[in-house]
């Protein structure tokens, strides 16, 4: 833009959260996501996917990336941004490889998220939204996952690490420096950032039986009536008839 | 309810009750309009008559104890409510409670807002601060902090937003969602630091971008154009209509001082509702600058010198009296009828000519007799109309691209297909973005081609149907034939100039056949009737020449003097030519505003008045009347065309019969309305499509582009789309040329060099340009569309993939 | 008929071997339901079923499932949608996760039987993107329904084809609005639409759409194949069935506790071991974060959409968060408004505007530094946000302040002079699971 007559006194003005750095999306990923929208009968639906899959290749969504999927969609890239900044999945710096979530709603707060993501920050020497310098990890305050049975929560790529505490939250990120495979704790082998978002953007990467059907928490009623017999009423024996009274 | 109300449009009526008072209102009608009619005042932000409710802001919430099914609801947005039979509301006027819930929406809005209305543009015609004072608290509990943003941001060269007065209402982007079809800004973010932002590189670039500024119920759109420049209370008011185009839009045009300092749109339902476009709301700076002319010049030793009226006027008479009734009267496509009047009378009675002609463009040998036969002499009552649009089934664009050369009449295509589903059909060469924006149906057509286009949907057409048909038709010969033949098969139709004068001058009879009120020169009990009315001897009884005559009888010495109105020598299509006889001896008086190319080769110029000085009527496309009204009444330097031409009529010895334009406007009302003989109209024979080697050249006038009535309003031009040379992929492989590489454009006088921008779905064999941005394409390359021109990409600049 | 304590249905295979399989899953009686819908009843035969059923929305309105699809304009000519809502994001709500991460095939059996319902072709799964490993599950459920021919054309050799479309969100808890879900699955903000036209009139690319909760629809198979009679033989008169109670906190066994609607809070906290010993009960959310908190005075309310209510807050989801007495509700306030704060979409001026004001207001009062009159400032400015917002985000941090407030108003005012971490330590709250005192399933069975 010109900045033309009344430009604002401030440096940034002209910048509202884009990106400056260049995509490495190719026609490889650009093809992909035509086959994205392929999947639905208006294909403005793909952009959410459409954004994942960018950041499957960016780590965060780059201008270059907002103007593809303008470009591909068809409609304007004000519009595109407008989407992408109001999700918080997107990422407006690169996320580290290992994004690391620990979650401080009020629940997960008070059983012990505070202290983790106190840990957390002095572990890894960055702030919340900030990546390490070496790429390796990124960490963000989380609201609610999902998980509140086994708070407190942390997250990483996504996948459960239930019932954390500060030892455990260590060993974590010693493991995933060293590089040594681990597992989620209802979830697969921690892949990364990168490869996780290609997952939510509608690319399985097989790892679907990786882990338990269920663990844990999620367990305790169901260990409770296994153990007295409970169970879900006989179907009556008279056959229930639709429509019928009682 | 009355058996007349039933009768009415919409028969179905709720009764319902606000405040206590009982409402009769159309079913349908939201509870905020129904408590406006009973001058009850609901506090709004959101809510805007012309946008479909988004119930965003809040400030508009009332209590509805009763549904109309004894069951009260939770509070509802009047906005967004419908009123329904036996509903009970209460607003903020009967009910303290809900005075609270709209002070409290109102302490919201003001918890983040800067309240620098000291230094803000809308302080004083601002929503948010009368609605705080009229419903909001009068003073604030919040004490945390603020949000603030950097301010203001540039959204486009002319657009500013300071987002921290933003109150988040989505006018500005529902605008551009649903009435102009733009959707260059969008909310970004999310919560409360949701904002309203455009993208980086692609700024709010739109035709109609003012109009944001213009709904926006706060100070965050401000425009470059007017920022800083007045305080609302100390501007004067006055509405009238806005010269740039034929739609003939309401204007709101402030001044203080006595200089105009802002146009906005004015609220004309049947016209342009409450939109202008951007032409017509920031170009009226033309005619305040150094340029502007503001006394007589005589030309002495050759040069222009400034000259008293009496001397000038002396000058003007010697040199008209010598060329005898070999005059040529060029009164150009702008004035207002009552200018125009006064040179049709100027040239038949002074002169003795009908040498006379408006046309200061492009046209075709069949126009003449077709606007004499088809259009002169209609009016309102059985044109086609702009609210009439929405009620066709399919509308027809010929020669015609509606978001350049009509702008507010794009505005309501857009309506119409968008609330209506009214079928647009474009004829054109190319799918543009404004015929997505209308829903349209692109018939990809070559010019030249259009006959062959309207003959393959003629099956399709009747009574229901429009054929909007703009200037340019009449370039294609043929054409104007093929839609008087829909005529009368009962398709109806409209013409559609691009000049807001051109109607005006129709109906005063600027054409060399054509005397005012549709008479023809050729009937012999028209001019009688004429004579008679004036009380003049014998009118001239040979049809005069045309504009393209006049210019030749200039270069061959046959027309001895000119008579000129505003008139650019760059819009004619034999510019060069022109130039080249008027270094001849033809002798020139010009009426002007401005010094123009043209004054340079006057004799004489009279200096005239702008459009914001005089009173006059503008006739639309539509053949209604629009009434311009002198806004700025202190000017003692110019005199109106009518004003300039009496006097000269008096030092003629002759007589105009008007000295004022409201005398003018008497007198073309007495012998306006004529019932007798009306033109005949022989089209000429189709050529179809112009066979030969090259490319077919197509191209129209943008919005916004270098016409000298945007002169000074720079900011706006830089909204404008860079020129570039349009080609589908065919054409431009077939010339091993690359989107991006600069291609050269050839004709008979001479050449043009634009980027090559490679257009999907466009007509093969075809270059499309736009007219006059930066360089004005006919005279220059010296072809009309539908001609052909050789064109070669550069060689040296290399494409752009 | 007395029906047991706790009656697993929905998850009574999450603890069997790979339950998340298609082979396991029909080894255990899938897709029978949804044959049997296909082949041997009519649309209006399963919506009846449905209605007679008595299931109710399971994603916090409680709506009745059958009635909503009863709305699907047939005359319409638009193709119809099925949407099925897995944004499972309100604190304290974690039922339908471990639910899609066990038994994918579940949902996907209940969509295959509520498109036949609705007339539907196309169905679409709108998952939270932060689930990473739920995601993959559903993605290959799909896939493998797909394989076997239960998805694609010509369902298990009908003439019915059902696409279904497994769709990531990307962080935004509006979205389990409905109407905000539809503008985010066509790729917009995800902004709540203005109502009317609802979505079974015009919601998805504004065709008659059904928006149903996951665990609403993975509830529907067990109806098909057992019955409406068998389904009303659990829970209570208007709120029937069986559904899944997430307890979490300060208690000794947090978890997924599936029992017929009606079960009192008392019980499932006898279930779930009682809180941590040597504390007690201080209040605890019946249905996730937006639900109006309640205590220990509420202990024997009927856990169904009318007990609850009539204790003054919302069934929601069944989400139970627990807190003990070593909590301070100014914390807890604050975090949960900033939550919504966090999450507000922006639209509507008292959501965004209020939450703004309410979190500094609460931060005050939890450093102490809070001014005289700000717990009534609090509760006017709630009043002023209270059901005048666009949609029901505003009225969840509502309800979690004032009843807050109206329950310990005197902790609030505290806030005047006193930190929250002075009154309340907050190391005291920690409760990290290690250090948890293991109690086993017997013992719990004991009690």
């Amino acid at each position: 833009m010109s900045g033309h007559g009344f430009a604002s006194h401030y440096d940034d003005a002209q910048a509202i959260d884009s990106i400056r750095k260049p995509t490495a999306i190719t026609e490889t990923t650009i093809a992909e996501m035509r086959e994205i929208m392929a999947r639905y009968p208006e294909p403005r639906s793909a952009l959410l996917p459409m954004l994942h899959l960018a950041q499957s290749i960016d780590g965060c969504v780059t201008d270059g990336a907002v103007k593809i999927c303008a470009d591909l969609l068809g409609i304007s890239e004000a519009q595109v941004n407008g989407v992408a900044t109001f999700y918080t999945m997107y990422k407006r710096r690169e996320a580290g490889e290992h994004h690391i979530g620990v979650c401080t709603t009020s629940l997960c707060a008070v059983m012990g998220g505070d202290a983790l993501i106190d840990q957390m920050k002095e572990k890894l020497g960055i702030d919340e939204g900030e990546t390490t310098a070496d790429g390796k990890f990124s960490l963000e305050r989380l609201e609610c996952n999902a998980a509140c049975d086994f708070a407190p929560v942390m997250m990483v790529n996504w996948e459960f690490m239930d019932q954390m505490t500060p030892e455990k939250a260590d060993k974590l990120i010693d493991a995933l420096v060293a590089g040594q495979e681990v597992r989620a704790t209802r979830g697969a082998t921690i892949t990364s950032f990168k490869q996780a978002e290609r997952v939510l953007a509608g690319f399985p990467d097989g790892r679907a039986d990786e882990g338990p059907s269920a663990a844990g928490a999620s367990l305790a009623g169901l260990e409770i009536a296994r153990q007295r017999g409970w169970k879900a009423p006989e179907v009556p024996q008279t056959p229930a008839i639709e429509g019928e009274e009682q | 309810m009355s058996t007349d109300v039933k009768t009415q449009a919409n028969p179905e009526l709720v009764t319902a009750t606000i405040d206590g008072i009982e409402v009769h209102v159309p079913k349908g009608t939201l509870v905020i309009r129904a408590a406006e009619q009973i001058g009850i005042e609901i506090p709004r932000f959101c809510d805007h008559e012309l946008l479909d409710p988004v119930a965003a802001c809040r400030a508009c919430i009332v209590e509805v104890p009763d549904a109309g099914n004894g069951r009260g609801m939770k509070p509802q947005p009047a906005c967004a409510l419908s009123l329904m039979p036996g509903m009970v509301i209460e607003t903020g006027a009967s009910s303290e409670k809900v005075a609270k819930h709209q002070s409290g929406m109102l302490e919201f809005l003001l918890i983040n807002h800067p309240l620098d209305c000291p230094i803000c543009d809308k302080g004083g015609e601002c929503p948010l601060q009368n609605q705080a004072m009229s419903h909001g608290p009068g003073e604030s509990r919040y004490e945390g902090v603020k949000r603030t943003y950097p301010k203001p941001v540039n959204i486009s060269a002319q657009l500013l937003i300071d987002r921290e007065r933003c109150v988040l209402c989505q006018r500005c982007t529902r605008f551009g969602a649903q009435i102009s079809g733009d959707d260059f800004i969008s909310l970004a973010e999310r919560g409360a630091l949701s904002q309203i932002v455009s993208y980086t590189e692609h700024p709010y670039h739109s035709v109609f971008s003012g109009n944001i500024v213009q709904i926006c119920p706060v100070g965050a759109l401000t425009s470059v154009d007017y920022r800083f420049q007045a305080r609302p209370f100390d501007l004067v008011s006055t509405a009238t209509t806005c010269e740039n185009c034929a739609v003939g839009c309401e204007l709101r045009t402030d001044h203080r001082h006595f200089q105009v300092k802002r146009r906005l749109a004015g609220n004309d339902p049947l016209v342009n509702e409450e939109w202008n476009c951007d032409k017509g709301r920031f170009g009226f700076r033309s005619g305040h600058r150094d340029d502007r002319l503001t006394t007589p010049l005589v030309r002495r030793d050759g040069a222009l010198v400034a000259a008293s009226w009496p001397e000038a006027i002396d000058v003007a008479v010697r040199g008209l009296k010598a060329a005898g009734s070999a005059v040529g009267v060029l009164p150009g496509g702008r004035l207002t009828l009552e200018n125009a009047y006064a040179y049709s009378r100027f040239a038949r009675v002074v002169l003795g000519t009908n040498s006379v002609d408006f046309r200061n463009r492009a046209y075709g040998l069949e126009e003449a007799d077709f606007l004499a036969a088809h259009v002169a002499g209609r009016d309102v009552e059985d044109s086609v109309t702009l609210a009439g649009l929405e009620k066709a089934k399919k509308i027809v664009l010929v020669g015609f691209a509606p978001e350049d050369e009509s702008p507010v009449t794009f505005l309501r295509l857009r309506k119409a297909w968008r609330k209506r589903g009214v079928e647009i059909i474009d004829i054109a060469p190319f799918v543009s973005d404004a015929a997505r924006k209308m829903g349209a149906r692109t018939v990809l057509t070559a010019p030249g081609g259009e006959i062959a286009a309207l003959a393959t949907l003629a099956e399709e057409l009747d009574a229901d149907s429009v054929v909007l048909v703009g200037e340019r038709a009449g370039l294609v010969p043929g054409l104007l034939g093929t839609v008087s033949d829909l005529a009368g098969k009962g398709v109806r139709f409209a013409w559609i100039p691009r000049r807001a004068g051109e109607l005006a001058a129709l109906e005063a009879g600027l054409l060399p056949g054509l005397l005012p009120g549709s008479r023809l020169v050729s009937d012999a009990s028209a001019r009688v009737d004429l004579q008679a009315a004036w009380g003049v001897g014998k009118l001239p009884e040979a049809e005069g020449l045309d504009a393209a005559g006049i210019w030749a009888g200039v270069a061959d010495g046959s027309v001895k003097a000119l008579v000129t109105g505003g008139i650019e020598l760059a819009d004619l299509p034999q510019a060069a030519a022109a130039r080249r006889a008027l270094a001849g001896e033809v002798f020139v008086v010009c009426l002007e505003q401005r010094a123009s190319e043209l004054t340079e080769h006057a004799d004489v110029v009279f200096p005239v008045a702008l459009l914001e000085e005089q009173i006059g009527t503008f006739i639309n496309w539509e053949h209604r009347l629009r009434e311009v009204v002198a806004v700025n009444t202190r000017t003692d330097t110019a005199m109106t065309d009518v004003r300039v031409l009496a006097a000269l009529a008096d030092a003629m010895g002759s007589q105009l019969g008007v000295r004022s334009p409201v005398e003018a406007r008497i007198a073309y009302h007495e012998i306006a309305d004529w019932q007798g003989l009306r033109g005949d109209f022989h089209p000429t024979p189709a050529n179809g499509i112009t066979p030969g080697e090259g490319l077919i050249l197509a191209g129209w006038r943008t919005a916004l582009d270098d016409s000298r009535c945007l002169d000074g309003a720079e900011t706006v031009r830089e909204t404008a789309p860079p020129p570039v040379a349009r080609m589908s992929a065919t054409t431009a492989a077939a010339l091993d040329a690359v989107s991006g590489q600069k291609v050269t454009i050839t004709g008979d006088a001479g050449q043009i060099t634009l980027p090559l921008m490679i257009t999907d779905r466009m007509v093969d064999d075809v270059v499309w340009v736009p007219l006059n941005s930066g360089i004005q394409v006919i005279p220059t390359v010296g072809v009309l569309p539908g001609q052909r021109v050789r064109v070669s990409p550069d060689e040296a600049a290399g494409g752009v993939a | 008929m007395s029906v047991d304590t706790l009656t697993p249905n929905l998850s009574d295979n999450w603890d069997q071997f790979e339950s998340w399989k298609l082979a396991n899953y029909e080894a255990r009686g899938g897709y029978k339901a949804a044959r049997k819908a296909l082949f041997e009843m009519t649309s209006a035969e399963i919506i009846d079923v449905v209605k007679e059923s008595g299931l109710r929305g399971r994603g916090g309105a409680g709506f009745p499932t059958g009635m909503k699809w009863s709305f699907i304009p047939q005359d319409n000519p638009k193709p119809k949608y099925l949407v099925v809502n897995c944004d499972e994001s309100e604190p304290g709500t974690c039922k339908d996760v471990p639910m899609l991460m066990a038994t994918p095939h579940t949902l996907v059996e209940g969509i295959i039987i509520a498109c036949k319902a609705v007339n539907s072709h196309q169905a679409f799964i709108y998952v939270r993107g932060e689930v990473l490993h739920v995601i993959r599950r559903l993605q290959k459920a799909v896939a493998d329904a797909y394989q076997a021919g239960y998805l694609g054309k010509g369902i298990f050799g009908s003439d019915y084809d059902l696409d279904i479309v497994v769709h990531s969100g990307a962080g935004a808890y509006i979205c389990g609005e409905e109407t905000a879900l539809l503008d985010s699955l066509e790729g917009r903000r995800g902004q709540p639409r203005l109502r009317p036209p609802f979505p079974a009139v015009a919601g998805l690319y504004a065709s008659p759409t059904v928006v149903n909760n996951a665990e609403s629809i993975s509830s529907v198979p067990a109806i098909i194949n057992n019955g409406a009679a068998w389904y009303k033989l659990m829970g209570t008169e208007k709120s029937s069935g069986a559904t899944i109670y997430s307890v979490s906190g300060h208690v000794m066994r947090p978890g997924q506790y599936e029992a017929p609607l009606g079960i009192t809070y008392r019980e499932l906290l006898d279930l779930a071991g009682g809180i941590r010993p040597g504390h007690r009960l201080k209040f605890f959310t019946p249905g996730g974060s937006s639900t109006p908190i309640l205590t220990d005075q509420h202990l024997d309310v009927a856990l169904d959409y009318e007990g609850v209510a009539a204790a003054g807050s919302i069934l929601g989801t069944k989400a139970l968060q627990t807190y003990d007495e070593t909590v301070s509700v100014v914390r807890t306030t604050l975090r949960y408004t900033e939550f919504y704060k966090h999450e507000s979409c922006g639209k509507c001026t008292p959501c965004r505007e209020g939450s703004w004001w309410l979190v500094q207001t609460l931060r005050n009062l939890e450093a102490g530094k809070g001014r005289e009159g700000d717990v009534d400032k609090l509760l006017d400015v709630c009043d002023n946000v209270s059901m005048k917002s666009f949609c029901t985000l505003a009225d969840g941090f509502v309800a979690c302040i004032t009843s807050a407030i109206k329950h310990f108003r005197e902790e609030f005012e505290a806030g005047y002079h006193t930190p929250a971490w002075e009154l309340f330590p907050y190391e005291k709250s920690v409760y990290f699971p290690d250090h948890r005192e293991k109690i086993t399933v017997s013992e719990v069975a004991d009690q």
